[in-house]
């Protein structure tokens, strides 16, 4: 008898499961998410990479079947920018967390941005370091607990999307582990898009960041993505303190830039026309 | 066909390492090891490569790792503060084993220093600067002529090992102008990973074949489906605390440098032959003890000049070979004593050695090589 | 060609997100697995499939088990 649907089946490394996460975390099901993008993208499987860098995110690097390279902490996008522009041919994939992302890899994060380098950036954000034991990190809302955050968090929080928008990314957007079909249509389209792209995906972390902040079980966590997520047509109906706890799923901003590999490759294809006539002279 | 021209060294270094075969560099500028970068990226597009200035050291050898992991040969080149920067990717490296060469323009002091001026003091770090135990190759050049056969020797090394590989410059080679010869493709070897040739899953990409000292490499995007992780991880790429799984590699990654020690290993012997006097030194600072040999023999002193090219692992079995006929070492470099400590291990005692170090930006000077090697004659005459 | 929801205990951590949106109330957690209750109101809809984090159940189609 078969262990697992046609989709792990077909896109994980099934004899690595079940992964390590803890009950009711929120990655397995966004990373279940990502592989069923890909299979509507129908991409070459030998042609995908994954990049994820360290947390408990970026272990999904280990459980999908692609090419798949864990590496270091906050560096997943240079370590990704230098595979996209050796083969600009792959699709390359990071898979990060909040943490990895937009504290230690921040800078990274942004540049990556600016650039509008061909990657796609999926965040799996449980506004907390999970790996290390419930430290509060860049997405920690102000005034919630972490275990180095005993008093109150008195940092404000990134909104990573417009982070990477304001950055210069060609796509951003939200998605959560709640929002099926709309997560899985932002990751494909992000996929889809030639530039830069960045989706926010809110993980529930019942264990650390629920547990910390009585956020209550994972079911509780689920159930506050479905209520408090809503579309850009909601958003806009709603006054500014109706907005206050709420939060948009789906496509955030898009734009037409042109994408840095493409770029590049016009000045090699240039300038090696030019070495080669003056070669020929 | 070779053809003779004037070139500075760390354009020499780009020359070499494009004749290797590098077609990737991603770096951040930084004084004195800029010109690599710019050079970069003049010269790659012309070649089809890719040069990338990054946002920082750090994502400067991570790109260079992912390009290498794609396929290509790659390098980053830094200096002073961007080497302490980098030294978290080039562990990432050696674990991972991924061919990449790193240069390092050594310049003066700790944190930002004298960044023109030159200095040696990164030895020790090229050799332990990573976190945890690992293996290295270091190579250090004397000359501009050097700096370009040498960086086809680090791509090489790189290679044929699977490990990141420290080039080791200085200032004083770095910035230097002398006209060299390029060498005709031909007269020089370029040695190119190994691959594997697997199509789909590979669950033994980290296996090694009965023979050889490394796994052969699948660039990404050529039909192989494998994972490759910093952590310690078994023969299919998959991280592991399993101790026996652990201590097999971390012992093959050092027997792969360790047992290879002659094919890596490279000494400069200047007039050692019948030498009572040997000034060991390394990089730039050879061409001052070379000047102080020849004047010393001028004068019927029997000087010769030892200097270890592979600079780490360090040439022990070559200086252990000099130690009967020696009466006296004297060490000449631009630290406070890095290589007189390995030198002191490798003599263990039998020999006086007198040291020469710098740490304040200027350069030892031929006749102060020159006052040790009279010094040592006068005592021996005693 | 007929569908049948399938549950695989050895992945299953108990997290209950698949009972807590299952429409029907056909899931329940049990000794810390998933399991189907006894009056299977299960209507194929793959919900369960689509949130569990561990991909302990699914919908799969019967004659590929048989």
């Amino acid at each position: 008898m078969k262990k697992c649907s046609d989709l792990v089946f077909r896109y994980m490394r099934v004899d690595h499961l079940p992964q390590i996460w803890c009950p009711g975390c929120g990655n397995g099901i966004l990373m279940r998410y990502v592989a069923a993008a890909i299979d509507d993208l129908k991409l070459e499987r030998e042609k995908v990479v994954i990049v994820s860098g360290i947390g408990c995110s970026s272990r999904a690097a280990g459980y999908l079947d692609f090419n798949t390279i864990h590496t270091t902490h906050g560096r997943a996008i240079p370590f990704a920018t230098g595979i996209k522009l050796a083969r600009p041919e792959l699709e390359v994939i990071v898979i990060t967390g909040d943490g990895d992302c937009t504290a230690i890899g921040g800078n990274h994060l942004i540049h990556a941005a600016r650039r509008n380098m061909e990657l796609t950036v999926i965040v799996f954000n449980n506004n907390i370091y999970g790996m290390t034991g419930g430290q509060y990190s860049p997405t920690t809302p102000t005034g919630e607990y972490g275990t180095t955050a005993p008093y109150g968090n008195i940092d404000r929080q990134f909104d990573i999307p417009l982070l990477a928008a304001a950055a210069g990314a060609s796509y951003t957007a939200r998605g959560s582990a709640y929002h099926t079909q709309q997560t899985i249509k932002v990751i494909r389209d992000g996929i889809a898009n030639p530039g830069f792209s960045l989706i926010d995906c809110l993980s529930p972390c019942p264990t650390y960041y629920g547990r910390k902040n009585k956020k209550g079980s994972a079911v509780d966590m689920m159930k506050y993505q479905r209520d408090h997520g809503i579309t850009q047509t909601q958003w806009d109906k709603l006054s500014e303190e109706e907005r206050k706890d709420k939060f948009i799923i789906g496509q955030l901003t898009k734009n037409d830039y042109p994408g840095y590999t493409a770029i590049y490759r016009q000045i090699i294809e240039k300038k090696r026309e030019n070495t080669e006539n003056k070669d020929r002279k | 066909m070779s053809r003779s021209v004037l070139m500075q060294g760390n354009e020499a270094c780009v020359e070499g390492a494009l004749a290797a075969g590098m077609r990737f560099f991603a770096g951040y500028p930084i004084t004195p090891s800029t010109e690599i970068a710019e050079a970069c990226a003049v010269r790659l597009p012309q070649v089809g490569g890719v040069f990338i200035q990054m946002e920082d050291e750090i994502a400067g050898l991570a790109a260079v790792i992912g390009a290498s992991v794609a396929g290509k040969k790659a390098m980053t080149a830094t200096s002073g503060p961007g080497f302490s920067l980098k030294q978290e990717n080039i562990g990432y490296a050696s674990l991972a084993e991924i061919p990449c060469v790193i240069v390092d323009v050594q310049r003066c002091g700790p944190s930002t220093g004298m960044p023109t001026s030159p200095a040696q003091g990164d030895l020790m770090q090229a050799r332990w600067g990573t976190h945890g135990d690992h293996p290295v190759i270091a190579v250090s050049p004397s000359g501009v002529q050097e700096v370009y056969s040498l960086a086809i020797r680090c791509f090489n090394l790189s290679e044929k090992y699977r490990t990141p590989v420290i080039f080791l410059m200085d200032e004083i080679v770095g910035h230097m102008r002398e006209g060299i010869v390029i060498p005709d493709p031909d007269s020089y070897e370029v040695i190119n990973r190994p691959l594997s040739g697997v199509s789909g899953i590979n669950k033994t990409c980290f296996h090694v074949d009965p023979g050889e000292w490394v796994p052969r490499m699948a660039p990404f995007g050529d039909g192989e489906r494998y994972n490759i992780t910093g952590l310690i991880h078994d023969e299919s790429g998959f991280p592991t605390n399993d101790h026996d799984t652990a201590r097999k590699l971390m012992e093959r990654l050092f027997q792969k440098i360790s047992c290879n020690y002659d094919d890596i290993v490279q000494v400069e012997n200047d007039m050692m032959e019948d030498a009572e006097i040997a000034v060991v030194c390394f990089g730039g600072t050879a061409r001052a003890a070379k000047e102080a040999i020849r004047e010393a023999r001028s004068h019927g002193i029997r000087a010769g000049m030892f200097r270890p090219v592979t600079v780490w692992p360090f040439p022990e079995k070559e200086l252990r070979g000099w130690i009967p006929q020696l009466k006296k070492i004297i060490m000449a470099e631009h630290n406070a004593g890095q290589m007189l400590r390995e030198v002191q291990r490798v003599t263990e005692g039998r020999l006086p050695i007198s040291f020469i170090g710098k740490i304040d930006g200027t350069l030892i000077r031929p006749d102060e090589i020159l006052q040790k090697i009279n010094e040592a004659n006068n005592e021996k005459m005693q | 060609m007929s569908k049948v929801l399938v549950l695989n205990p050895d992945w299953c951590k108990g997290c209950g997100i698949c009972a807590a949106f299952c429409p029907t109330e056909a899931l329940e957690i049990v000794l810390e697995k998933a399991s189907l209750k006894e009056n299977n109101q299960c209507i194929l809809c793959g919900r369960c499939e689509e949130l569990c984090p561990d991909y302990a159940v699914f919908i799969s189609d019967t004659e590929k088990h048989s």
